[in-house]
């Protein structure tokens, strides 16, 4: 966000009139923020202190049993080993692949309309159900599809493979699949900034082909590196759904645990991993911020 | 992408960026790497996705993989007049109801924090620290916070009240980072030029900023609607008693082992498609119309 020059022909010069006017515009948001997300976060902080009676009822109180029972929990420590592997795998692959095809658009299409085109060809299925998209793979991973019946038939394999679906692969697969663009889209915006002169003078100066990528685009890259990891990060930590149907039931992650408690009226458990689960990601989140400074970025 | 959209003005009239590639003359061994992973990368963004449409117009046979059995609409029938598949009719109607005021609301909303946030003032990182936080915030978690925020007030859950909400929390933050890459782009000497010759705020706004700015509010629109109508994980515990189209469609993924869950899966994606194309036309015509006139 650049602070606009303000010139004097300007109504609002005067510093308590621009707050009011800056005020008076973001009302809206902040009238839609403070109770659909500000005050349910607080209602489950609120929650995660509760008792309950067991039957989805809950007494208002002060106790830290859900904590400590969620802490002496050997299954949490298990559900947050799987979310952390899901989440590092796939931002492996996506960081591999969203990099790469964003710099193919960017450094190697010379025509800038058809790169356009391109890249809008990668963004339309982000305008699509995501549920669609991941239920799309059982078709082809699955015991009778495709890829199983191309193996056979190469006779690579004699028996199709379980492991393509209901697996923990699935789940990773869904996963880059979907959010492969939000890697793209911040890389490509950062890297579409990189001036070219740069490169030609690099180029002049001897440079490697390999130096250019090491010296001059990752780290010119890096605010859309980190960008893209806080959407990655957070919704795959935030997630439950692909691994409840990739997996098949197989696998857990710490929201598919608390979508289970919410089924059974565990609130307080839910809500105390969901707090635990909130610290986690804010904690990595602002590590990451304070790599860049996003505001920035998304407004240069 | 909302860089991308707000960009196309400058990209496509006049490509004075020409030279992209350092090189010009042949293309490096790297090109051809490249472009086969962009190519694949692109076969499986979209190949699964044609697999369950073209498995969805399988005839009364038909099951969940390839080979296909025979052709028919008999799946899409099915999905309409079905009891078993529930209620899909009506679902669809409330997405889109609920997905058209979803819209209007985005659009409205981050226009006015676009126009606020041009200039900073005091407590605009808490605003906007706020808007980050709801943006990457596990929407279930939400959900269920405001589900219970609303039964602990004593008020009923339901499409149109807390399922609204809960999905504003969600379109909301990505409408107003469009409206961010957007308002960079404005050039601030037409609105000033407006006050010079007597223009009132809402004049400058009506008159000039709106239109010179349509291109990227279509952009917000196209996010409100698409992401309100595929919305899930916040919509689970909000929506009441009667559902909306994804959350239809999870119940099915859980039951349903037909091929009408396929059918379904075309049929969002249609409505997708044709809001896809119709944002996006739009908004090539209103560039194309501006190169013309430009011209002239």
């Amino acid at each position: 966000m650049q602070p606009s020059p303000s010139p004097s022909s300007s109504p609002n010069s005067s510093p308590a009139r621009a707050n009011l006017a800056g005020w008076l515009y973001v009302s809206p948001l902040v009238l839609v923020l403070v109770p659909f997300f500000v005050a349910p976060i607080l209602v489950v902080l609120a929650a995660s202190f509760f008792a309950t009676d067991g039957f989805g009822g809950l007494t208002p109180g002060f106790t830290l049993t859900s904590y400590v029972e969620v802490l002496h929990s050997a299954l949490t420590l298990k559900l947050y080993l799987a979310t952390i592997k899901f989440t590092v795998l796939t931002w492996v692959f996506t960081l591999i692949i969203g990099f790469f095809v964003a710099y193919f658009l960017v450094f190697h299409v010379r025509n800038q309309l058809l790169a356009i085109g391109l890249f809008l060809l990668c963004t339309v299925p982000f305008w699509t159900s995501n549920i669609i998209r991941m239920i799309s793979w059982i078709p082809l991973l699955g015991k009778e599809g495709l890829i199983n019946q191309a193996l056979l038939a190469m006779g690579v394999i004699h028996q199709p493979l379980e492991v393509l679906l209901f697996s923990d692969l699935a789940v990773v697969i869904a996963y880059v699949h979907q959010l492969t663009i939000f890697m793209i889209v911040p890389i490509f915006n950062s890297m579409a900034r990189i001036d070219k002169k740069l490169i030609e003078a690099a180029i002049d100066a001897g440079a490697s082909r390999f130096d250019i990528m090491r010296l001059i685009v990752v780290p010119m890259s890096k605010s859309g590196i980190a960008l893209g990891t806080i959407f990655v990060v957070s919704i795959v930590m935030g997630d439950f759904f692909v691994v409840k149907v990739m997996s098949g039931g197989g696998s857990a992650s710490v929201v598919s645990a608390f979508y289970e408690d919410v089924g059974v009226l565990q609130y307080p458990t839910a809500a105390a991993s969901a707090v635990l689960l909130t610290l986690v990601l804010v904690a990595i989140v602002s590590l990451i911020l304070r790599t860049v400074d996003i505001r920035q970025e998304i407004a240069r | 992408m909302s860089a991308v959209l707000a960009d196309m003005p400058e990209t496509v009239a006049p490509a004075t960026t020409k030279a992209i590639a350092p090189s010009k003359g042949g293309r490096p061994w790297t090109f051809y790497l490249l472009a086969t992973l962009f190519g694949l990368y692109v076969i499986a963004l979209y190949g699964p996705m044609f697999c369950i449409y073209i498995l969805s117009f399988q005839d009364i046979r038909g099951g969940l993989v390839f080979p296909m059995k025979g052709h028919s609409l008999h799946w899409f029938v099915d999905l309409f007049t079905q009891v078993r598949t529930g209620d899909v009719k009506g679902s669809f109607d409330r997405s889109i109801k609920l997905a058209i005021i979803v819209t209007v609301i985005t659009v409205v909303v981050s226009f006015l924090a676009g126009l606020g946030f041009r200039k900073r003032f005091h407590g605009d990182t808490v605003v906007f620290y706020m808007m980050i936080g709801s943006l990457v915030a596990p929407g279930l978690v939400l959900g269920l916070g405001t589900g219970l925020l609303f039964q602990a007030l004593g008020l009923n859950a339901s499409w149109y009240t807390s399922a609204l909400g809960a999905q504003l929390s969600w379109t909301l933050p990505f409408g107003v980072l469009v409206m961010f890459a957007v308002m960079s782009r404005f050039n601030h000497v037409w609105e000033e030029a407006a006050y010079d010759l007597g223009a009132s705020r809402w004049q400058s706004i009506r008159l000039v900023m709106i239109p010179v700015l349509a291109p990227g509010l279509v952009a917000v629109a196209l996010f409100g609607f698409t992401l309100s109508y595929d919305e899930f994980a916040r919509s689970l515990q909000t929506a009441g008693s009667l559902n909306t189209l994804p959350l239809e469609i999870w119940s099915m993924t859980l039951n349903v082992t037909s091929p009408s869950l396929y059918a379904l899966g075309t049929v969002t994606t249609i409505v997708s498609f044709v809001v896809i194309g119709a944002s996006l036309g739009t908004i090539v015509l209103i560039q194309k119309k501006r190169g013309s006139s430009a011209k002239g």
